[in-house]
């Protein structure tokens, strides 16, 4: 497939995507609103508060008002999306989304900025690392982590009709360009972004570029890796884990969220039932955030390129030793 | 045109039939705080709530959002009296895969709004419901029921602030004053104080009235129709625990109670003496 990923800059940070989208989605349907729960400034979204008065409503600093809202607007046939940091969009508000929305059948996006390490220098009270372990329990959600502006904005539309709960945590600056401007995602559906037959490295969110580039390095010293964008870690795409397992067998999960629950969780869930495989997970090793920028953070807890090479040939010689 | 007492009195007390019917089938469940809301029910639904029993879920309608989800039963009960489900249907509360869950279920039970039982959440999604009526421009009301053990909830006060901010003037709130909760008496477990000069504070208008006091909750309702002042509304019902069956209404704990077939007759037999007194034939 056609990437336009140069390890550089993004041509536009999510929050520009999210403004965008949000305008788009208005234009095309009267009946999305967007709630914010006093951090429109954070995701600079206080010009599209002005323009659109009869989408955008700000909350104040309640979110668990804000998700009972969104509950009673989604009964009277509105379409929510909601924003607040990960943790005051997961954590906080776990029960009003389980119950109000989830169990209770109704529709919501729930989009949780700054995920994981990306709070940076808001530190370790800002960072949502259980964000996506708890967000999977809720039967029929979709868990989503942005890997890329363009397939961030996508998917912000892609769900806008779709039932239960939507959760889509994403870095609100600083993700890299993965994907051209038109390409098409599908919920469920993992992407190939790089073939390889030594290895699999699966990943989501911040965590997608890294494998990208720790799979040129691994290919300098003769290991060829597969790159997956797993795109929804629920619904996850079982058939292209299981064929993952087949073709390279050995995996390394990378993601930027606690190795208990997350994507790495979900991974081995399917391989230890239907094909199993050496798995290494890269993540947060079951630890609090703190404050740095993400260079730091990034070696602090091993989410960085030669922490994937490192376990990659690990993986490999433990394979081999069998 | 409004209801007389006594019409509104009788269905009230039929409501309280369909309480008992429903609660008596599972031999016992959250008694006091349904019995105490019969009077405004029968109000609500009687003389103002625009639904459509054949429609449960006609996108113009009026909702009614309980978010003290565990008097189900009441509503249930005043849903059944409106002709949503027949009467047999309240006999299967909390049975084996129940189409009549103790807390209020809007996917299991026609009319029911709001899947409410994690206290505090109610007011929240009324909020949003009455938001949205405002929003596409329709004359769409909310009605909702809290508890006054719920008002605890710091969720309940987050919502207060959001229906005065939007100004929604078309959500109208009860709260059910009858000074008890599980563990004693509401001043004893968390002290409300005085519900009225909090909702005001709040910046919505707020009344106390009597809970048994049917013409007195038709007035307050009406006025909250009639007059747009840009102000949620806030009714609090001075109820009793129990209400209309002092047998139930005695009990020290009466919240969630097993109804033994002595209790369950006394209350009838109660009941009974009122639908006499009302010159009313139950069926």
């Amino acid at each position: 497939m056609q990437l336009r990923y140069t390890g550089g800059k993004a041509e536009k940070e999510p929050l520009q995507v999210f403004n965008e989208t949000m305008r788009e989605l208005f234009e095309e349907d009267k009946r999305v609103v967007y709630l914010d729960a006093d951090l429109m400034g954070s995701l600079k979204t206080a010009q599209l508060w002005k323009d659109y008065p009869k989408n955008v409503f700000n909350t104040g600093i309640q979110e668990a008002n804000m998700i009972g809202v969104a509950a009673g607007m989604y009964l009277n046939g509105l379409k929510p999306y909601v924003h607040s940091f990960s943790p005051f969009a997961s954590r906080r508000v776990f029960d009003q989304v389980f119950l109000s929305i989830g169990y209770a059948k109704k529709s919501i996006r729930i989009i949780g900025s700054d995920a994981g390490i990306m709070a940076t220098n808001n530190g370790g009270t800002h960072m949502s690392f259980e964000d996506v372990a708890m967000m999977r329990t809720i039967p029929d959600a979709c868990v989503i982590d942005a890997s890329d502006p363009v397939m961030f904005g996508e998917l912000l539309k892609l769900t806008k009709d779709r039932p239960g709960v939507t959760y889509i945590r994403t870095a609100r600056r600083d993700l890299k360009d993965i994907y051209v401007p038109d390409e098409k995602f599908e919920i469920g559906k993992g992407k190939i972004l790089r073939e390889g037959s030594d290895v699999s490295l699966i990943a989501s969110g911040i965590m997608v570029a890294t494998c990208l580039e720790a799979a040129e390095k691994l290919a300098q010293i003769g290991i060829n890796a597969r790159v997956v964008d797993i795109i929804t870690i629920k619904p996850i795409d079982k058939e292209l884990v299981i064929d993952c397992a087949k073709t390279t067998n050995a995996i390394v999960v990378c993601e930027n969220a606690n190795v208990i629950g997350g994507l790495g969780s979900a991974v081995c869930d399917i391989t230890a039932e239907s094909c199993p495989v050496c798995v290494e997970k890269i993540g947060i090793n079951d630890k609090y955030g703190c404050v740095g920028n993400e260079q730091f953070l990034r070696e602090k807890y091993g989410l960085t390129v030669e922490s994937i090479v490192e376990k990659a040939k690990k993986l490999i010689e433990k394979r081999e030793a069998k | 045109m409004l209801s007389s007492k006594k019409t509104l009195e009788k269905n009230a007390l039929t409501i309280r039939y369909g309480i008992m019917k429903a609660i008596s089938s599972n031999r016992g469940g959250h008694i006091g705080g349904s019995m105490d809301l019969a009077d405004m029910l029968s109000v609500v639904y009687t003389d103002f709530i625009r639904v459509n029993p054949e429609n449960p879920r006609d996108e113009n309608r009026d909702f009614m959002i309980f978010s003290k989800g565990h008097a189900g039963p009441a509503l249930y009960s005043a849903l059944c009296f409106k002709g949503f489900f027949p009467p047999e249907r309240l006999e299967n509360l909390n049975k084996p895969n129940s189409l009549l869950p103790g807390h209020c279920d809007r996917n299991k039970v026609p009319g029911v709004d709001a899947t409410t039982g994690s206290l505090g959440q109610g007011l929240s999604i009324a909020c949003g419901a009455a938001h949205a009526a405002k929003i596409k421009g329709t004359d769409q009301r909310v009605y909702c029921v809290i508890g006054d053990g719920e008002a605890a909830e710091g969720q309940i006060w987050e919502a207060a602030q959001y229906a005065a901010h939007y100004e929604l003037d078309n959500l109208i709130a009860f709260l059910d004053w009858n000074n008890k909760q599980i563990d004693g008496t509401v001043d004893e477990v968390m002290k409300l104080g005085d519900p009225v000069k909090k909702f005001e504070a709040f910046g919505w208008n707020a009344q106390l009235v009597t809970g048994t006091d049917v013409i007195g909750i038709q007035k307050a309702i009406n006025s909250a129709v009639t007059c747009h002042s840009k102000k949620p509304v806030m009714i609090v019902l001075k109820t009793v625990k129990g209400q209309g069956a002092k047998c139930i209404m005695e009990m020290p704990n009466n919240h969630c109670i097993a109804l033994t077939d002595e209790l369950k007759e006394k209350v009838m037999s109660e009941l009974d003496e009122q639908a006499e007194k009302l010159e009313m034939e139950v069926v």
